[in-house]
């Protein structure tokens, strides 16, 4: 068991060092002149130079790659080229700004998904499933910014019940901060509940087609029963599994949503990064935002591994 | 993930699906509002621009945010421009770069991941590592990555999603593929010296048709939704072009007062992919397919 862990912990590890190449291939070895693009057309050679030194671009990639590693390792995560500042010192608060938002989210997200995807699978085909079925598929096809501007359009414009941006006062107290943030948790949760849903549901009619759940019906088990004592069980390493991989939407759902309330989080500030162009800093949150996806998904493994027996004994 | 049939275990008999293929497509009612809202689209990308009132870039009014009803007909702008006019101008350039990227994704990933599938061995384990790696990043991010590297220009963003596009073809492909290369007649084909390329085009590619088909419907609504939402972080398709991600981005502002300017492009977008994964949601139930979800990843 513990050996299973430690395995899967290195497989973690691993993974975050390929993420790292490939952030690094991605954002510095990739055809065009970084000088360049950071200074933009019509610069002088000196100020080209200028800033390929303290990019470090004189030296060769492998050593840049080495160098950039360690210092993300050991937490010093460079400097912004935009202003000049450290980038933790930038990060700082706006990391937790995000992290409260997404936990808040995942929050109320999970308990609803499996609960509504349970219902689903319980009574499928039935017309709450179809119900279920068709709105969740809504939820899923439509843009964040969709279900933002409808929430803000309808509860903070029309009917004036919250504010329509997302004002952040650090000093404020829990309840206070969970009050302004309302229209984008609900943004954020509409838009992970849905994938959550549909496939908590595919999971449990999932393990429902195994023999043993035929026996169940043959020995003339209520249909609740078989879903509550006989399916869910064994359903539970997927159910893990998927809450994982949606939270993983919380990322994507992230970006789009701290945009649209300007919600000085990390998100955001990867976005304006992006558009000065900011490379260390668009790549140390880069790496942070993968490292909370890879995480997740190491968490979700392990906590599988527990929660199914013939996962712990493998072959 | 799991490769699961979306039915119900507890109630479905098991019987022949083939030989029924002409009753099979019945139109159900999500059938039905799915095609005619994507058909609405379709007409709107073709003919919108002919039957616009205004060009996309004409001022209509100094008044910007005008209300619906007042200037033109669904209002104006930031900018005081035709609201109307440039969701119709929109149409053609949102769906038309979906369009092109969803093309683009399918023929690099579904040739890719059938070859993997085909040939086997190493070229397999290389290929699936390599699309694993990829696909070990949130999308969002990778692409914001690469985009701050190349610098935000159509052919870029458009290549981008297309390139993260791909893995989730590529996966789905491959494996599917896999499935079919056991068959018996493709051990036959193979025994009878066909090459690789046959056997892909002639074996391979009928039998793994209608997963993709539906495949092909959702990548498109991903498209439209990343690259909206790369529009929208200003990262995307740059103004002044008309396109419904960019108008959501130009009148964001307006959310907080109350203009439509800024909901009415985002509806239209919600409106698109939500009719395109209806259709592909009764699709699948009439072919009994592979479920939306498990592919929508």
């Amino acid at each position: 068991m513990l050996k299973l862990l430690a395995r899967r912990l290195a497989l973690g590890l691993l993974v975050m060092w390929v993420v790292s190449v490939l952030v690094f291939v991605a954002t510095e070895i990739l055809p065009g002149d970084v000088a360049r693009a950071v200074l933009g057309q019509g610069v002088t050679e000196e100020a080209l130079a200028n800033i390929r030194e303290r990019l470090g671009l004189d030296q060769p990639a492998y050593i840049r790659y080495f160098h950039w590693l360690g210092g993300m390792a050991t937490g010093d995560l460079g400097t912004s080229l935009a202003t000049g500042i450290r980038i933790s010192d930038m990060i700082g608060d706006r990391f937790w700004n995000t992290m409260f938002l997404a936990t808040a989210s995942a929050v109320i997200a999970v308990p609803l998904a499996v609960m509504l995807g349970l219902v689903a699978a319980i009574w499928a085909e039935t017309l709450i499933d179809r119900f279920i079925s068709i709105t969740t598929l809504c939820f899923i096809s439509v843009p964040e910014f969709f279900i933002a501007a409808l929430l803000v359009f309808v509860l903070a414009v029309q009917l004036q019940w919250f504010p329509p941006l997302a004002f952040v006062d650090t000093n404020a107290g829990f309840f206070a901060r969970l009050e302004a943030l309302i229209l984008p948790i609900a943004t954020l949760t509409f838009a992970i509940t849905a994938h959550m849903t549909r496939m908590t549901r595919t999971a449990v009619l999932n393990v429902l087609s195994s023999p043993y759940i035929e026996q169940a019906i043959l020995k003339g088990a209520s249909r609740f029963r078989i879903i509550l004592r006989h399916a869910l069980p064994n359903a539970l390493s997927p159910i893990i599994n998927v809450i994982a991989l949606n939270l993983a939407y919380l990322v994507s759902g992230v970006v789009v949503t701290e945009s649209v309330f300007n919600y000085p989080g990390l998100a955001l500030l990867m976005v304006e990064g992006v558009a000065y162009r900011d490379i260390p800093l668009v790549q140390a949150i880069g790496m942070i935002f993968c490292a909370a996806y890879v995480g997740l998904n190491l968490v979700a493994d392990i906590l599988a591994i527990i929660a199914n027996p013939r996962l712990r004994h493998p072959r | 993930m799991t490769d699961a049939i979306e039915k119900d275990p507890l109630k479905s008999a098991p019987g022949s699906k083939q030989g029924r293929a002409a009753s099979k497509f019945r139109l159900t009612p999500v059938g039905w509002v799915g095609i005619t809202i994507v058909g609405f689209w379709i007409l709107v990308a073709l003919f919108g621009p002919l039957v616009a009132p205004h060009a996309e870039s004409d001022v209509l009014s100094n008044r910007s945010f005008a209300p619906i009803g007042e200037v033109g007909r669904l209002g104006t702008d930031y900018l005081g421009r035709d609201v109307f006019s440039r969701i119709l101008y929109g149409a053609r350039m949102t769906m038309g770069l979906a369009l092109i990227t969803t093309l683009l994704s399918f023929t690099m990933g579904s040739t890719l991941g059938f070859m993997a599938a085909v040939l086997g061995g190493w070229t397999d384990n290389v290929m699936s590592r390599v699309n694993d790696a990829v696909m070990a990043f949130p999308s969002i991010i990778l692409g914001l990555m690469v985009i701050t590297a190349l610098g935000s220009s159509l052919p870029i963003v458009v290549l981008t999603v297309a390139v993260i596009d791909a893995t989730r073809v590529f996966r789905l492909a491959r494996a599917l593929a896999m499935d079919v290369s056991v068959m018996d007649f493709v051990d036959v084909a193979r025994a009878r010296g066909e090459g690789v390329w046959w056997i892909t085009l002639r074996e391979i590619l009928p039998n793994t048709m209608s997963p993709l088909a539906a495949e092909f419907g959702i990548r498109f609504t991903y498209a439209i939704l990343f690259i909206a939402a790369l529009s929208f972080l200003g990262l995307g398709v740059q103004p002044p072009a008309a396109d419904w991600g960019v108008m959501v981005r130009e009148n964001r502002l307006g959310i907080s007062f109350g203009a439509t300017s800024a909901l009415l492009p985002a509806a239209a977008i919600a409106s698109l992919t939500v009719g395109v994964n209806l259709i592909v949601d009764w699709y699948l139930r009439c072919v009994g397919g592979q479920s939306a979800e498990d592919m929508l990843k």
